[in-house]
Formats: C-alpha cells, sequence, structure tokens
C-alpha cells in the first residue's frame, strides 16, 4: 500500500522525462500517429543533431550550439566570482564582525525575497554607466549580485560552525585575513563549496529572466534560445526536434543532480534553514 | 617590572558590561589561575590579554610595553586552547610551524624550534601525523607545542584540560607544573576546576561578575576567603555556612539556640553585629560524643557518605544543614544525637550585608 | 606596533572591511538603491526612458484600470493559492511516506526531486508538450476509448492556470519534501517513542505533535514557496506565452512587457512596486514572528 503509493507518484514524476527521451527519438510521422508514452518503433537520432545545429530561432537557424556555449561562457566565470564573493562574505560576517555588518546581511537576505522585477531597471541603468550593459560581464555580474544573498547564509552559516578557536589560534599565529582565509578556512570547506557550486550551476544554468533582460541575442544563454526555438511560430512544429532541445538544456543540471545527490540535497536544506 | 599589567580594563558588549574596571600585575614566572564559575569574565579577560578581543577602556602592559592595541602576534604571547584548535588539514610539524612562516623566520630557526619543542612534549614521533590521528591527550601537547615554538615569555591558557577524561587531566595537569618549572615563564591559566587552580596556582585570581574577587596564594584563598562569594566558590563538599549575630561585644556567636566563643578567631576583635555568617570547612569541624561550653553546636546525623579516603556526614545543626569529614572507618548512625566541636581559629567570619570577611 | 596608541576604530580590520565592499555595494546600491530608485519612479510619468516628472498616483490608476493587470493579480492569487496549499500539503505527505523507513529511499527521493534542478523553462516546454490536445495526453486517453473526452489546459482560458499549476507542482512538490522531510528527521526520536508507550495512532501523532512541531520548517517553506510565486515568470513564458489571449498573464510578465517592450517604464515601475507589495505582505509578518520574537525571547 506504502510503496503502491509512492509507486503511483513516481509515475507522475518519471513521465514527463520518459516521454522526453521517446519523442526525442521518434521521427515526426511516427509522433502524428503514435502515442506518446510508446517507445520509438524505429530510433532515429536526427532530431538531436538538428536541435543541436540546426534549429532555427526566428533569429538564426544554427541551433542550440550557440546557447550552450553562451551559457557556458557565461556559467564558469558567474560561477566562480559569486562563490569567491560569497565565501568571503560569509567569512567577514562570522570572523571579522565590524559595525554595521549585520545591518548589511539582514538587507542582503530581505534582498533575496524582494521580486527581481523590483530591481531589474535600475540595474539596467548601472550596467549602462559601468558600459557593459548586455554583454557578457553584465551578466556575470548579475548573477554574482543575486546568488550573494543565498551562498552568503551558506557561508555564514558554515563557518560560523566551524569551532572560533581555530580561528583564534591562527591570529596568535600572526595570520591575518587573507592568510586566515586562504590557508585555514579554506582547506576545511571544500564540502560547501561543493554545495555552493552545484546551487550555482544549476540555478545560473537554469536562468531565464536575468539572460532576457541583460544580454543581446548573440549571447543569449541557452534557456532563452530554447524557449526561442519552440515556441517560434514559423514553421511546421517538429515536436520530436523540440524535445530533443529541451532535453539538451536540461541535461547540464540533471546531469550534475544525478552525481551530486546528497550534495544537492544539503544544498537545498542550506537555502530553507536560515541561521 | 611586571610581566603582565591590566590597568583599569573594561569592556562592554553593547550595554552589557563584562569587565568592569578590573587590574591585575602578575610577576615575571608567575603561575596564575583565573577562577570563576562559567560568564564570571575569566575567559574574557584572556582573550583581551591575548588581543583577540578589542577592550573598550584601560590599559594592557605586557612585558613593559603597552599593547593595548597590537595585535595578537605582535604581544608575545602564546596560547591554548580548550578544544586544541589544531588546523586539521595541517601536520603536526606543520601546525607547529604555521606561525613562525607567518611571521618569515628562516627555515633552519624553524626546524630548530619544532624540533625543541617536540623533544620537551615528547611528541617527536608524531610530527608527521594529522591532528585526526592523534588521541585527546596527545593533541593537547600540541596545542602546548604551539605555544611553546614561539619562544614567548607569556602562556594563556583557556581551559586547556577540560576537553579531556579525569585520568589524562591529572597527567597532563602535573605535565604543564613540570613545563612551567623547567620554562619559568608566565602563565595566565583560566578553569572552573578548583583543583586544578589549588594545585598549579602561585595566585589564585576567583571573578565573578566581571570583577576579580580575590587575588591571593592558594592557601590564603582556601582558608582565608575575603567574601562569601569566594567561601562557597572553593571547597568541595563547600564551606557549611551559619546565619547568626555577635553578641557580647563580638565575643560570642549566636544563631538558633546555639551559642559559639568566638576566642580564637584570627580577624581578632569583631564587635557586635546583628547579622553575620560564620563559615566552617568540613574538615575543620569534629564529631564528639560530649557538649563543650562555647565550643560545640547540637546536631543530629542525617547521612553519611563514603568517599574512599574520607567520609562525609551530612548532619542537621543550628537550623541548617552542615557537612563533616571524618575518617572512613567511622560510620554514623542516622539519627544519632551528637556534638560538633569548632575550631574556631580557622573559622571565617562574614558580614552578612556586605558579605565581606570580618 | 607597541606604542599603544589607539588607532582609528575606522582602520581596524581594514582587510575585513575592503573585503566586505562587495557585499555592502549590493545590500545598499543595488538591493536597497534599486528598490527605492523604482518605487520612486513609479510616480513619474517616465516612458522610453526614466524622467522625474511627477505625476502622482496616475501610474497606480492606470494600472488598477488596465484590465490586463486585474487578470494577471487574479491569475496569481488563484494560482497562489492553489499552488500554495497543494505544493506544501503534498510536500509534507510525501514527505511522510519517504520518513516511513522504507526501502530505496533514496531512489524514490531523487526521482522526486529531479524536476526541481531543471530550469522553468525546461519544465514549461516539457508540459507544454504532455499537454498538447492533438497528441499529449488528452490524445491518448481518448485513443484508450473515452471518445468525449475533452480536456485542452492549454487553449481554454478558463482552465489554462491548471495547466500551469500541473507543471508547477511537478517541479516544486520535491523541493518542499526534501525540506520537510530534513524537518521530520530532526524531531528527536524520544517524541515518536513517548507517543508510542501512551499508544496515540501515528497519524494522530502526526497531526498533532509533529506537525506543531514543525512549525518554523512550514513557516519558512511558506516564505521560500509564496516568494517564488510572486517572481513567476519562466514558466508561463515557456508553457503559455501568457495565452490564450491573456488569459494566463502574471505580473512579472506585465512588468517585463511594459519595462522592455512597450516602452512605458513608469507602468512597469507602477506593476513592480504592486509586486513588491505583495511581497512585503507575506514578508512583513513572518520577519516579525520570526525575528521580533526571537528579540524579545
Amino acid at each position: 500500500m506504502l510503496y503502491g503509493t509512492l509507486f503511483i507518484v513516481c509515475i507522475y514524476y518519471i513521465l514527463p522525462l520518459w516521454v522526453m527521451v521517446m519523442t526525442s527519438l521518434k521521427g515526426m510521422p511516427e509522433i502524428r500517429v503514435g502515442n506518446i508514452f510508446a517507445p520509438p518503433v524505429e530510433i532515429t537520432f536526427e532530431p538531436w543533431v538538428k536541435a543541436w545545429s540546426e534549429a532555427c530561432t526566428g533569429l538564426n537557424c544554427d541551433g542550440l550550439s550557440r546557447g550552450f556555449w553562451n551559457s557556458v561562457r557565461i556559467l564558469v566565470p558567474s560561477v566562480i566570482l559569486s562563490i569567491a564573493v560569497a565565501s568571503v562574505n560569509g567569512y567577514a560576517l562570522v570572523n571579522w564582525r565590524f559595525k554595521g555588518a549585520d545591518v548589511f546581511f539582514t538587507i542582503l537576505i530581505f534582498g533575496s525575497f524582494i521580486p527581481y522585477q523590483v530591481m531589474l531597471y535600475p540595474i539596467v541603468i548601472l550596467l549602462r554607466e559601468m558600459g557593459i550593459y548586455g554583454t557578457l560581464s553584465g551578466l556575470v555580474l548579475v548573477h554574482t549580485i543575486f546568488g550573494m544573498p543565498i551562498l552568503t547564509l551558506l557561508f555564514r552559516n558554515y563557518f560560523s560552525s566551524l569551532p572560533e578557536e581555530l580561528f583564534k589560534a591562527a591570529r596568535v599565529d600572526g595570520a591575518g585575513f587573507w592568510a586566515i582565509y586562504f590557508r585555514i578556512m579554506l582547506p576545511m570547506s571544500m564540502p560547501i563549496f561543493v554545495v555552493a557550486v552545484i546551487l550555482q550551476v544549476t540555478g545560473i544554468w537554469n536562468d531565464f529572466l536575468f539572460g532576457v533582460v541583460f544580454t543581446k541575442p548573440d549571447i543569449y544563454p541557452m534557456t532563452v534560445q530554447l524557449n526561442n526555438i519552440v515556441n517560434s511560430v514559423q514553421g511546421v512544429k517538429e515536436y520530436n526536434v523540440n524535445m530533443a532541445a529541451t532535453l539538451l538544456t536540461g541535461l547540464v543540471p540533471l546531469t550534475i543532480y544525478f552525481i551530486s545527490g546528497k550534495l544537492f540535497v544539503r544544498g537545498i536544506a542550506a537555502g530553507a534553514v536560515k541561521g | 617590572m611586571h610581566s603582565i599589567s591590566v590597568k583599569e580594563l573594561t569592556l562592554n558588549f553593547g550595554a552589557v558590561s563584562v569587565l568592569k574596571d578590573l587590574n591585575l600585575d602578575v610577576a615575571e614566572g608567575e603561575f596564575i589561575v583565573l577562577l570563576g564559575p562559567s560568564g564570571c569574565g575569566k575567559s574574557t579577560l584572556l582573550n583581551c590579554l591575548a588581543g583577540l578581543l578589542d577592550i573598550t577602556d584601560g590599559e594592557i602592559w605586557i612585558k613593559g610595553k603597552n599593547v593595548t592595541w597590537a595585535e595578537p602576534s605582535e604581544r608575545g604571547i602564546g596560547m591554548v586552547f580548550q578544544s586544541y584548535a589544531l588546523y586539521p588539514q595541517m601536520t603536526v610539524r606543520g601546525n607547529l610551524s604555521f606561525g613562525l612562516k607567518n611571521a618569515r623566520m628562516p627555515q633552519a630557526e624553524i626546524d630548530k624550534r619544532v624540533a625543541r619543542a617536540a623533544e620537551i612534549l615528547q611528541i617527536g614521533p608524531l610530527l608527521d601525523r594529522k591532528p585526526g590521528a592523534l588521541s585527546g591527550g596527545q593533541r593537547q601537547r600540541v596545542a602546548i607545542g604551539r605555544a611553546l615554538v614561539r619562544d614567548v615569555d607569556v602562556f594563556l591558557f583557556d581551559e586547556p584540560l577540560s576537553n579531556l577524561d579525569a585520568k589524562l587531566r591529572s597527567e597532563l595537569r602535573v605535565e604543564i607544573k613540570r613545563l612551567h618549572s623547567r620554562l619559568n615563564n608566565t602563565m595566565v591559566y583560566v578553569t572552573h576546576d578548583q583543583i586544578e587552580a589549588l594545585t598549579l596556582a602561585d595566585r589564585i585570581a576567583v571573578m565573578r561578575g566581571g570583577i576579580i574577587q580575590q587575588l591571593d596564594a592558594p592557601q590564603v584563598i582556601y582558608n582565608r576567603p575575603a567574601n562569601l562569594f569566594v567561601a562557597g566558590f572553593i571547597g568541595s563538599p563547600a564551606m557549611n555556612f551559619l546565619h547568626g549575630a555577635t553578641v557580647d561585644g563580638g565575643r560570642r556567636f549566636e544563631a538558633g539556640g546555639i551559642g559559639l566563643s568566638l576566642e580564637g578567631y584570627e580577624g581578632g576583635a569583631v564587635g557586635a553585629r546583628p547579622e553575620v555568617v560564620l563559615g566552617l570547612r568540613p574538615e575543620h569541624l569534629e564529631i564528639v560524643p560530649g557538649a563543650e561550653e562555647g565550643r560545640t553546636i547540637p546536631a543530629v546525623v542525617e547521612l553519611d557518605e563514603p568517599m574512599g579516603a574520607d567520609s562525609l556526614v551530612w548532619l542537621k545543626a543550628g537550623g541548617a544543614q552542615m557537612s563533616v569529614r571524618v575518617p572512613v572507618e567511622r560510620r554514623m548512625a542516622r539519627g544519632a544525637a551528637v556534638h560538633l566541636r569548632v575550631d574556631m581559629t580557622k573559622a571565617s567570619l562574614f558580614d552578612a550585608a556586605t558579605e565581606q570577611r570580618i | 606596533m607597541a606604542d599603544g596608541a589607539r588607532r582609528n576604530p575606522l582602520f581596524r580590520n581594514l582587510t575585513a572591511k575592503l573585503a566586505a565592499v562587495p557585499m555592502v555595494l549590493t545590500a545598499l546600491v543595488v538591493f536597497a538603491g534599486g528598490t527605492v530608485w523604482t518605487v520612486v519612479y513609479s510616480f513619474t510619468s517616465s516612458k522610453l526612458l526614466p524622467k522625474l516628472k511627477w505625476v502622482g498616483l496616475d501610474q497606480y490608476e492606470r494600472l488598477w484600470g488596465a484590465s490586463r493587470w486585474l487578470v494577471a493579480i487574479e491569475n496569481l492569487l488563484i494560482y497562489g493559492v492553489l499552488s500554495l496549499v497543494l505544493t506544501i500539503s503534498i510536500g509534507f505527505m510525501l514527505a511522510v511516506l519517504l520518513d516511513q523507513k522504507i526501502r530505496f529511499e533514496d531512489t524514490f527521493r531523487t526521482i522526486m526531486l529531479y524536476p526541481f534542478a531543471l530550469s522553468f523553462i525546461v519544465t514549461g516546454l516539457v508540459w507544454q508538450w504532455l499537454l498538447n490536445p492533438e497528441f499529449g495526453v488528452p490524445s491518448v486517453i481518448k485513443a484508450m476509448g473515452w471518445e468525449s473526452f475533452e480536456l485542452d489546459l492549454l487553449h481554454d482560458p478558463k482552465i489554462v492556470l491548471y495547466g500551469l499549476l500541473v507543471a508547477g507542482l511537478w517541479q516544486g512538490t520535491g523541493f518542499v519534501m526534501c525540506i520537510m522531510l530534513a524537518g521530520l528527521r530532526g524531531i528527536d526520536e524520544d517524541i515518536w517513542k513517548a507517543c508510542r508507550v501512551d499508544g496515540i495512532p501515528r497519524w494522530k501523532t502526526y497531526l498533532f505533535v509533529i506537525v506543531p512541531m514543525m512549525r518554523p520548517v512550514f513557516i519558512t517553506t511558506l516564505v521560500i514557496v509564496a516568494s517564488g510565486i510572486v517572481k513567476l515568470y519562466d514558466l508561463v513564458v515557456a508553457q503559455t506565452s501568457g495565452g490564450p489571449g491573456n488569459a494566463s498573464q502574471v505580473p512579472a510578465m506585465y512588468v517585463y512587457d511594459y519595462m522592455f517592450q512597450a516602452q512605458n517604464l513608469g507602468q512597469g515601475f507602477a506593476a513592480s512596486s504592486m509586486m513588491l507589495v505583495s511581497v512585503l505582505i507575506v514578508l512583513i509578518p513572518w520577519a516579525y514572528l520570526e525575528f521580533g520574537g526571537r528579540k524579545r525571547g
């Protein structure tokens, strides 16, 4: 009874993935006549190839590959920068408390609940003033800013769980701010860095809104391009290509998810449990 | 020249005052123990000495230098922590040399110092292990070694033995004492364990509420506590207290129908006071069969607790519960009516209002 | 530095303060500053460019007179309440199911949580395909013999919201389940033992002992899920593009369109300020409970 319920629930969760894979492996004629749940009679990888290199977005027809590489170019610096900044924040907040630090932190946490829409336009202006509106660096900066609350919280909570005496001992040993950070804190914090990377890779890869607002079409991330391909109105809908494209976009976070397992769960819990 | 000199040190956390106008002079080579219940400010004071906490007001001098605002590493101190605070990712050798490397000391000198510390503490074979592979006692030795290699005149210990089990604790206690007699440097040692305090200290500073209540040699603290708090805090089982009054121009103590002559009290003439507290240590009372005028208190046995070396008898006397230390062979029957002979030369008398010793 | 001179407090821990500059700038300039800026400009007649030409509450009057905005708000309310109640109750029930010391717990959890790792865009597109009236689930049901079955969750303005809801639940319940499971695991085993000794049935224990004990977890989840719902945008864009017509519009979409498409900034600012207000309605009582209470306690 218990397992039965769970089994049925699981079908609900798995079915979309199943359908995605099946559809992406079928030819259009088979889709038109067949059942979406049925496995393909004749397996074809044509839709995948097409999604990757030929699908049209309305502007160009070089498939998702462009978006994929854009996303990679956005992802790598964003993940590194946001984690670097946030880990230093967390460390400073826990070990080098200065007046007003908690006020800024509180604003940061509350800021994470404010709808992004409220801050979009001021950021557009800021980026324009800095001359990086519509560029990769602009988007990287935006991801760093909006990743900051959750990551700072994550690191703050982790660092405050480390024994404070360790920090004191290092100070007596004459280590300064950066020496303690790099020599003592970093080597002890690898698990939380992994959690942060997982959180950021999935978060940034899945972003849509910032990609649309802060970049130009030729550097659109994969999610934006995917939406443009699938929801573009021209021509006949090629559902198999669409599903292949959708799967391709979901592949990166899914891979991270299945590899990381429990760490992903830990990242979620870290975000949910306030310190 | 004092090794450490604390002048009118005040520390506030927001509106809360943690240390109040505290003065403390430590002589060169002296072993000072800061003792008190948790929250009394003893660890806080140690952290101020180390420079790990910014003080609100006052001055701290170490070795004739004003270090009030100096960085911890510039103060010429070494520190040992309760949780050992060893860097888990470094080997023992790395732990010992981390501070020296930060001070940009030549490698040859570092090696020399590490070798010397390892020899003193007998941790030579452990040098290439990580802290995770060490036992509690070994870890604390390494932590002491980290202070040792700094070759400083002042050692600060923050409850260094609290995380160890009873047997190891007494072993390391002896070792710390041996270390002190060998190095002869100044040590400030924080603990809440009075045995550690009484065995190790040249002088004990008993603290409460951010104030040093009494600063004296262990024997003085034990025998002549300056106030009720110190009297009650030091000693296990605690000192017996009788609430009463001094009458007859201060020659007699009366409480709940009992009268004791104050003859022999080391405080001399105490005068007549309406409210006083007489403090008597369990070992300064003797159970005798018959009453002696002015020297005994009638009592009824409630319970006896054999403790191995000796035995503790709990009695009801003068309206209060009292304990008496007796030889273990002496068993007392419950309900037996006896008399307690008071050794007035070793008693303490406090003013009930000011709580100060008279 | 042994002169004992007190350094200027501004320069103590200077490195730490410098290292915190990005955080301070983000908090003050972007989060606080940006929010205030948007609210201020929502009282102007900014069109293509932001201009400080005051028009009072005009933008808000226009906003609340626009049928598209009213639909968006109504949708958000319906979707929000349903999604909140369903995600949390389903999430909790799943967590309870997984908490029964079952075998393959990790496998079940992995399956229920994987949608959360996906982009809303992916989720939206998958469900767009699944609910496709010609080839999707409805056609399969028809093919199985239920000829009269008609359910077009994407093109019928009356029920399009439920189409979004199915997709939203698919993605979000796993997340809530995970938090709830962590909460359940945080409860002292002795509570269970005590209830068993007292002979309280399991379901009663859950309802009257465990749920009240997990109040903080529920509240936190509620806040996180609710603030996520207000931001709802990607899913709608991908799954329905706000259609059919304006039937599945949401406020975030309205803001985006006015700010970046219709070049009517003032409208966009007013709409986003209203979004802010709606979040504050959720946030302020929570912050009061969470932090105000803690300070007193």
